[in-house]
């Protein structure tokens, strides 16, 4: 029965996975069992992302239903349960850009695979970068940006946490559609992901799990 | 006997529009100079674009975003604002530079328009984005999932009435009224008039002639600019765009999270909407390239890229329609230069299926070299600066890079050199050097 709802969530067959889900409900099934099967699910998403075979529609359909499922079952879960969390990492779009879409996919894989993003939203000036950074402690830094007026905000952002004296307690990751070796190199990050399993590798590899 | 336009096949149709974009009428050409390099600048288009023979050289052109505003000091809002400020920077920019052809003025829409309708599907330069950044998109479901049964039955109403209601805080009393035909008799005739006697509906109305207003000061400018460039030697590019269904969709009405999910849940429905859209598609190019007696129509391509469709996706949902609008527009005449934004590496092969010498395609983050090869003898070719190298490479750096380009994809001809992503701010001597560089090595001996 546990495997039916991996396999058809990964399969991204929606009303299935919702009736499996509902019938353990019903049944008296652990919540939290449920929803571990669901990130099990996800895991099989993002391995497929990343071998071709899976696409952006399909990160973004398999998140609706996981919302679906989670929906359905948070409201059954008696205690907040303690999830074991990789690491923090604070998230957001640079100053000066407010595209979401990428940013959203990638912070929800990196959640999905046990991080625990801090999502600055967009347009974020750097000292607020700076802030949340000193706030969570948190070792890991994504820097979203589409537009070419990014490249500068995203090394102005560095800059301030360097200035914060901070810079070698954070490993800063950047991407976005126009970012490459050599933007890389320019704003000073440590690394770029070119789509959301890269950066969630990344950030697996700095906390030391994969 | 000449022969009338329905008569005529898609070939002689093609001619006609290019014979009228090389030899313009009532163009006063600033001298007999001017003339020859505007003619010269077609020509070379022509030659590239129709793969029936060599061009002299590799064409090059630019295609910049809000880059002649930051080249002449100004800010996006201000060139957004005050529209007395577009030509002087646009002309400047085309005057320095010297590419082959020019892409027009419309920076977009002036802000009094947008502000007086209250448009909320993009925030620009000093709302909601810094008077120094360019616009920026806010995808919404402005058409909900359950609207797609309304919107194929009758896509103008939508577009008329329910859209407009939705993004223009202006226009939120449209979305109220009744269709007039309910029109009946005497007795009857009245009635669908009564809401256009209210205070909301007359408020909204107001707006849409003040908004007008500002529109037609706009075309003014645009219009203008458009007469004067090819009198100082410059040939326009683009006389108008139109879109692939999908991306209409896509971009303006169910957003891309939407889109996507309505794949999945309701495949049949986004095909019919799709279809529906088509006739209107090829409509908009085609009218446009008849207005400007130019062939040259644009298509910006958004959603079907690399990464954001897989491949049954991109042969199922987005090309199928894409192809029918771009062969209603092969068959009227039209070129489409059809702009892929993003990746298209794994879409080649599916490209490939179109009539030869009748398209043209703008690569991004496509490797150029491989789709010269994939179209030669198909489509001419266009493509394309990183923009790393534009803001952070050397003058060196770009002359490099034009050189490989000519090398590779110029042999041959149905080669055009040009920027592949919109540009505000890069390295002007970048710019020219790359420019400069291809009028003495794209030669073509």
């Amino acid at each position: 029965m546990a495997k039916d709802l991996v396999i058809t969530l990964a399969d991204l067959k929606e009303k299935e996975a919702l009736g499996i889900a509902q019938d353990r409900l019903n049944k008296g099934d652990d919540p939290i069992k449920i929803l571990d099967d669901a990130r099990q699910a996800m895991e099989i998403v993002g391995k497929r992302f990343t071998s071709g075979d899976y696409f952006i529609p399909d990160l973004i359909y398999s998140g609706e239903i996981l919302k679906e499922i989670t929906d359905m079952v948070k409201p059954k879960i008696a205690k907040a349960g303690e999830v074991k969390r990789l690491g923090k990492v604070v998230f957001g779009t640079v100053a000066g850009d407010i595209h979401d879409i990428g940013k959203d996919i990638v912070i929800f894989m990196l959640d999905v695979n046990g991080f625990e993003v801090y999502d600055l939203g967009v347009d974020v000036p750097a000292q607020k970068f700076v802030e949340k950074i000193k706030e969570t402690e948190a070792p890991i830094v994504g820097l979203s940006g589409f537009l070419s007026l990014a490249f500068d905000s995203m090394k102005q952002t560095i800059e301030a946490i360097k200035a914060a004296g901070m810079r070698d307690k954070v490993k800063v990751m950047i991407g976005g559609g126009q970012i490459t070796e050599e933007i890389k190199k320019y704003t000073g990050a440590d690394a770029y992901g070119k789509d959301a399993m890269a950066g969630v590798s990344l950030a697996k590899k700095w906390v030391g799990a994969g | 006997m000449e022969k009338k336009w329905e008569e005529m096949s898609s070939d002689e149709k093609q001619e006609v529009l290019f014979q009228s974009w090389v030899s313009p009428e009532g163009v006063e050409f600033a001298s007999p100079e001017t003339e020859k390099l505007y003619k010269e600048r077609a020509t070379r288009f022509k030659d590239a674009l129709q793969l029936k023979k060599l061009p002299d050289r590799v064409p090059v052109f630019l295609i910049p975003s809000f880059a002649p505003a930051f080249y002449s000091g100004l800010t996006p809002r201000e060139v957004m604002y005050d529209l007395d400020k577009i030509k002087p920077a646009w002309k400047k920019f085309y005057l320095d530079f010297q590419p082959d052809a020019h892409g027009g003025c419309a920076v977009p829409a002036p802000i009094k328009f947008l502000e007086i309708l209250d448009f909320k599907l993009y925030k620009w330069p000093g709302n909601g984005v810094s008077p120094e950044t360019t616009y920026q998109c806010i995808e919404g479901e402005y058409m909900k999932a359950d609207e797609y049964d309304a919107f194929i039955h009758d896509p103008l109403y939508f577009f008329y009435y329910t859209w407009p209601s939705r993004v223009f805080g202006a226009l939120e009393p449209l979305e109220t009224l009744p269709p007039l035909a309910g029109l009946t008799e005497m007795y009857g005739v009245a009635g669908p008039f009564i809401p256009y006697g209210t205070p909301p509906v007359q408020a909204a109305y107001k707006a849409i002639l003040e908004a007008g207003n500002e529109a037609l000061k706009w075309a003014v400018v645009v219009g203008s600019f458009d007469k004067e460039m090819p009198a100082l030697g410059f040939p326009a590019y683009q006389v108008g765009a139109t879109k692939a269904p999908f991306d209409v969709i896509g971009d303006t009405l169910r957003g891309t999270k939407g889109i996507m999910l309505d794949m999945y849940r309701q495949p049949d429905k986004l095909i019919q909407a799709m279809e529906a859209l088509t006739p209107i598609y090829i409509q908009l190019g085609v009218g446009a390239a008849k207005q400007a007696g130019c062939p040259l129509i644009f298509m910006p391509l958004h959603k079907g890229a690399d990464g954001f469709l897989s491949d049954e996706q991109f042969k199922k949902f987005y090309w199928p329609t894409l192809r029918k609008v771009i062969m209603g527009l092969v068959d009227e005449g039209v070129v489409p230069f059809i702009w892929a934004e993003g990746g298209y590496n794994s879409r080649l092969e599916v490209i490939r299926d179109l009539p030869k010498g009748k398209t043209a395609w703008l690569f991004d983050l496509t490797d150029i070299v491989k789709a010269k090869k994939a179209l030669s003898g198909i489509a001419c070719v266009a493509g394309n600066m990183p923009m790393d190298l534009l803001t952070v490479g050397t003058p060196q750096d770009a002359r490099n890079h034009a050189k490989k380009l000519i090398d590779t994809c110029g042999k041959g001809g149905g080669y055009i050199l040009a920027n592949g992503a919109f540009f505000d701010e890069v390295k002007w001597e970048n710019l020219k050097a790359i420019v400069d560089f291809v009028k003495e090595y794209g030669i073509y001996k």
